[in-house]
């Protein structure tokens, strides 16, 4: 009998992992640090016409771009003279599952399926579980999602039970965990209990799902307007949306669209903290992780994340709750269209950034999500009250996350934050500086963490010296 | 519901690691209570109260075992109470369109 304790485990982590990704990430390393991305995508991973026909078949992709006028239009009643640029939005909640996720779930459960795995395991709280749910269920394997939900009073985020909802809608057995970053311990359990492939988020499969969204986007604007867009916002935590859609963006030939990472700011909120777990209204697509993992992306449950921003993000904005509560509303209200707040977190940041730019200009918002009981801007509003939130209207710089909620009066006041781009590069360096002995770096190894950062060697250099 | 009988859909509870237990990173909150899992399935035992140790079959064929917490387990959540703040947007957005 194995030891299951959770010294045991952790100690068995490296060879769980490995049968369970199947992937051998040693022969892509190489130097003292570095390793090939590029040689690991293309090897692992499958062509765009392979994943787009595995999409097909699966009832993934191919979903509708349109622009949201009425939203343009009060955009350019709050523009300066000759602003407002358009905004696109990519209607990702038609995938099956309801989110974009349902792209990289679907390679995933595919290769799972190739390598004649039986059933499939993700820890996720967010719309990936729904996605690899619907997957596997349309594949033939068996699901299980791992879930961190509820704090020590067993209280969950409305959002995340949904979401519980969803998995088991499609046959998934979903666990449910308390607060803490320990839900990788029950994971690796699980996974060497069942045998079954880990669906993580961060293999080349996973990011490479996205790479058609990206791909999309680029086709259907030429097609509706002639044009590459000048923009795309992606909602950035983990870094697979922003990464997969860039490489898609530049598969397609649109290198010159900016690629934008937004994310809702939670500054000053623990995400592991047992008190602080209640007091946020969004649940991905926060600060909480889109620094971490802009810094340092290898914090995951594989040996090298796919995902890996700093080499694609042009510029990352932040914006507030209240924010993104408001554009919900909005796009229901003047749109039609009711869909997920936290698959509007690109939308609020598009609508500051398009009162920035030329009224000839497109900026995309490449997702949405679905919406439903608990995951809808009413029950989070009714959650975060009953949390001690307070709710009001005004000027939205004035959200304090954990304490208030501030709702806009008016697009006007839709202002995103720049985050200094320059400044996390930099803690990346420092990061890398922490976990490795500098000494000895060879040529390979500096050109790596260059193209990691996306920045010129020699500012890298610099930037080393100064950290060893 | 007190007690359950085979083939009952029930939700069961894990402790997976005491608050003793817990990881060093975890802060200091979260230290003080314990990690715990609840998994659902169909009742395997003839018969059961809450508080018993039982065995379940999930819905990915798995048995498992842990203490019985909850029999007919459901989703509680909705779609929340009338926010006044957001009723208004409503109104101020359609008329800002339309003027």
């Amino acid at each position: 009998m194995k030891d299951l304790s959770y010294k045991a485990i952790m100690e068995r982590k490296n060879d769980i992992m490995k049968q369970s990704v199947g992937i051998d990430y040693s022969i892509f390393e190489y130097g003292k640090v570095a390793f090939n991305y590029e040689k690991m995508m293309k090897q692992v991973s499958y062509s765009m016409d392979e994943m787009q026909t595995i999409q097909r078949e699966t009832k993934v992709g191919n979903t509708p771009l349109f622009e949201v006028k009425n939203i343009n239009n009060l955009i350019r009643k709050y523009s300066a003279k000759g602003k407002g640029a358009r905004i696109f939005v990519k209607d990702e909640a038609a995938n099956a599952s309801g989110s974009f996720k349902a792209r990289r779930a679907a390679i995933s459960v595919y290769h799972a399926k190739q390598k004649g795995f039986k059933g499939v395991i993700a820890a996720t709280s967010g719309n990936y579980g729904a996605a690899v749910a619907s997957q596997a269920t349309q594949r033939g394997l068996k699901c299980i999602i791992v879930q961190e939900v509820y704090d020590s009073n067993k209280k969950g985020q409305p959002e995340i039970i949904e979401k519980a909802r969803k998995c088991e809608a499609f046959g998934a057995e979903v666990i449910q965990l308390t607060v803490g970053p320990e839900l990788f311990y029950t994971v690796l359990r699980l996974i060497e209990e069942t045998g079954y492939f880990n669906a993580s988020l961060y293999t080349p499969f996973g990011i490479a799902g996205v790479e058609t969204l990206g791909y999309e986007i680029a086709k259907q604007m030429i097609g509706l307007e002639g044009k590459y867009p000048d923009a795309v916002v992606a909602t950035h935590a983990g870094g697979g949306n922003l990464t997969g859609t860039a490489r898609g963006l530049i598969h397609a030939g649109a290198k010159n669209c900016k690629v934008i990472g937004a994310s809702v700011d939670l500054s000053g909120l623990h995400m592991a903290s047992d008190n602080d777990f209640n007091r946020k209204s969004f649940t991905t697509g926060h600060t909480g992780f889109g620094i971490p993992f802009a810094t340092w992306p290898d914090r995951t449950d594989v040996p090298r994340n796919a995902a890996r921003v700093l080499r694609y993000m042009d510029k990352y904005v932040t914006v507030t709750q209240g924010d993104v509560f408001y554009v919900t509303e909005l796009l229901a209200q003047v749109e039609g269209i009711e869909r997920g707040p936290a698959g509007n977190v690109s939308l609020a940041a598009a609508i500051a950034l398009a009162k920035e730019m030329y009224e000839d200009q497109i900026i995309v918002v490449q997702e949405t999500e679905y919406t439903g009981a608990g995951k809808h801007p009413i029950p989070q509003l009714t959650f975060a009250k009953k949390n001690g939130i307070e709710i009001t209207r005004g000027n939205p710089q004035k959200n304090i996350p954990g304490k208030t909620i501030v709702l806009p009066m008016n697009i006007g006041q839709i202002n995103s934050e720049d985050m200094d781009l320059f400044k996390l590069k930099k803690t990346y360096i420092k990061n890398f500086a922490k976990r490795y002995d500098l000494n000895g770096l060879g040529e390979d190894d500096i050109t790596y963490i260059a193209e990691d950062v996306n920045l010129p060697e020699s500012i890298v250099i610099e930037m080393l010296k100064e950290y060893n | 519901m007190k007690s359950a009988t085979k083939n009952n859909w029930v939700e069961i509870e894990n402790v997976i690691l005491t608050a003793s237990e817990r990881a060093p990173q975890v802060p200091n909150d979260t230290k003080k209570t314990p990690l715990v899992m609840w998994t659902k399935g169909f009742l395997i035992d003839e018969h059961a109260e809450i508080g018993d140790i039982v065995s379940i079959k999930t819905l990915s064929d798995r048995i498992t075992s842990g203490k019985l917490v909850t029999i007919s387990p459901k989703f509680g959540h909705d779609f929340g109470e009338p926010v006044h703040e957001l009723l208004e947007i409503g109104m101020e957005v359609k008329k800002e369109v339309n003027n």
